[in-house]
């Protein structure tokens, strides 16, 4: 279902002429409010009005993470702090944390824009939604509860935690829809098999899972285990928060950008060199109505591609390729890059194999090692020795297939991986360079 | 002429072993017997015990990860030689061993070896046509 059928399915001259003024308008304003962004137009020798077209935009700097962190916290923000009626943070996963803020404006925009979001995962009016994103400083569960009421929907604010709980409220409440990341629905899919409810019993239709890197074959195990469609949402708390792409369930073939509101580019990582269509590199967004925290080509670490192709759902919006890792979890192990995300689908794809796993690498003797640490389950416990062997020899060796590089791979107990209510620390570097 | 085995996966960590013992004492479970298989990171405790049902849903409730099997307990005579015959009778059929280990508790005079056997039905048919003694799951728990 379309939420927004006007700017949803707007054609391309008419969104890029939208694009193009909007554009405008904020540099105007970033320059004028912002010294940050000032102090970085004048480096760069340009001014707002040398931005004429949308391939103009390639002219300005980018932003970056650092910029936020340099700036903490509230000197990036381009109004006045009595406009700013709601601060957020990132959850900082990779460092320490940046803060953002929202005009009244920046709220309702948010809104409606998670309203379409969710309307895009299935969900509508009549829906009950069952909201598990932790609720506080992270985006997650303010942004979907503010679109679930924009959306019309019945939210249940349960946030993270309280797992028993919840599968009570499950069971009770029988919500329609969950909004939850990919690692905490499967762990309330095991407390609530573990309590005796069966999703089946349950009347789940969609879910709508993000925050962190999943894959197909994680989508899969989750459809399969909570019984229902499971769309990806994708946002960053720099641009937005959740609701800056949604993948449509028409055809979850890749996640819809709200291009009226965010422009996207794709890069090289290291040469910074614009790429086309196609191309996998680096997202980078420019906010088009943000009023508080506006950002220019904000450099998001996250690699993927853009994808113009009609889309059965009827949007006319491009979509993103699921992001296959961020360039900062990328680990580099003896030379040779891998993403947490691709020893999932090594995981995913061996039968039996429980999908609770953690990287651990060590540096001995100069070497690095990697250690995959596996949860054996009722799957894929067999009573041999031999047989638990074998399953560990066929995990080394698809991933030395798959990603060249030699991993030890460690059967651990059930739970012995901790589990997370926010996003799953998949990789513990030990590393100390 | 079942005899039901609980494995258990445990990680080469300290204490997981007194772990499971420690349970199956509260339960108030007595184990039959019992054989350790390891490698450096992991092992697979097997056990013979007298409430079989209360003993895999206890660890279970503890968040081990347990499996059931069958095995083949055997009557065996208590001098040198008396492992040889079985085993001799068990390759001539061509039936595979996958691996066992002793009871504890005699039967009579007889030793008695627990066998986990792939094709367990095969091997119990041709014992008994050699009039070795295959001693069944109920009596066996209570030895």
């Amino acid at each position: 279902m379309i939420h927004d059928i006007e700017y949803e399915t707007m054609p391309r001259e008419a969104l890029e002429s939208i694009q193009l003024r909007r554009l405008q308008t904020t540099l105007e304003r970033v320059y004028a409010s912002v010294p940050f962004y000032r102090k970085k137009f004048k480096e760069a020798g340009i001014v707002p009005a040398d931005i004429q077209t949308l391939e103009d935009l390639s002219k300005i700097p980018f932003t970056t993470k650092q910029d936020l962190r340099d700036n903490y916290p509230f000197n990036m923000f381009a109004v006045p702090m009595d406009n700013v009626v709601r601060i957020h943070a990132s959850s900082g996963t990779t460092g320490q944390p940046t803060v953002v803020g929202y005009t009244a404006r920046d709220v309702q925009t948010w809104s409606k824009l998670m309203a379409r979001s969710l309307a895009a995962g299935g969900a509508g009016r009549g829906d009950i939604i069952h909201n598990a994103y932790g609720y506080g400083l992270f985006t997650g569960g303010l942004g979907v509860h503010y679109g679930a009421e924009c959306l019309g929907a019945s939210v249940i604010p349960v946030s993270g935690g309280n797992t028993k709980r919840q599968v009570v409220i499950m069971r009770d409440f029988k919500p329609t829809i969950i909004t939850a990341t990919p690692s905490y629905a499967l762990h309330l899919a095991e407390v609530a098999e573990e309590m005796g409810v069966s999703f089946e019993s349950l009347n789940f239709k969609f879910g709508v899972f993000g925050a962190e890197p999943w894959s197909e074959q994680m989508r899969q195990e989750i459809e399969r285990k909570l019984n229902l469609v499971a769309v990806d949402i994708y946002g960053l708390s720099e641009v937005m928060g959740p609701g800056v792409a949604i993948e449509c369930h028409e055809a979850k073939k890749g996640l819809h950008v709200f291009e009226d509101h965010f422009i996207p580019e794709i890069v090289d990582p290291k040469t910074l060199e614009p790429l086309p269509y196609g191309s996998a590199g680096e997202l980078v967004f420019t906010s088009l109505t943000k009023e508080a925290f506006p950002v220019i080509r904000y450099r998001t670490r996250d690699i993927t591609s853009l994808n113009t192709e009609p889309c059965v759902c009827g949007r006319t919006l491009v979509r993103m390729n699921r992001v296959t890792g961020r360039s900062d979890d990328m680990l580099i192990i003896r030379g040779v890059n891998v993403f947490p995300s691709q020893i999932e689908s090594v995981l995913m794809d061996i039968e039996d194999v429980e999908p609770h796993y953690q990287l651990v690498v060590d540096r001995e003797d100069n070497l690095d090692v990697l250690t995959v640490n596996v949860e054996v389950g009722e799957r894929g416990f067999t009573d041999e020795v031999k047989g638990l062997q074998r399953m560990e020899r066929r995990i080394t060796k698809n991933i030395k297939e798959l990603l060249g590089v030699s991993a030890q791979v460690k059967l651990v107990e059930p739970k012995a991986i901790e589990r997370s209510q926010g996003k799953a620390v998949r990789v513990v570097d030990n590393r100390r360079i | 002429m079942q005899v039901e085995q609980i494995s258990v996966f445990l990680e080469n960590k300290s204490g997981r072993l007194s772990e499971v013992t420690a349970i199956l004492n509260e339960s108030n479970v007595n184990i039959r017997a019992l054989a350790l298989a390891d490698t450096s990171d992991f092992g697979v405790l097997r056990l013979i015990v007298d409430d079989t049902q209360k003993t895999i849903s206890t660890l279970k409730n503890n968040g081990f990860t347990v499996g059931k099997t069958h095995v083949v307990a055997v009557e065996v005579a208590d001098r040198p030689g008396g492992l040889h015959e079985i085993l001799t009778m068990l390759h001539e059929a061509e039936i595979n061993v996958e691996y066992m280990y002793a009871f504890v508790r005699t039967s009579g005079d007889n030793a008695v070896m627990i066998f986990r056997i792939e094709e367990d039905q095969k091997a119990v048919d041709l014992l008994q046509s050699k009039g070795v003694n295959v001693i069944d799951g109920e009596r066996l728990y209570s030895l």
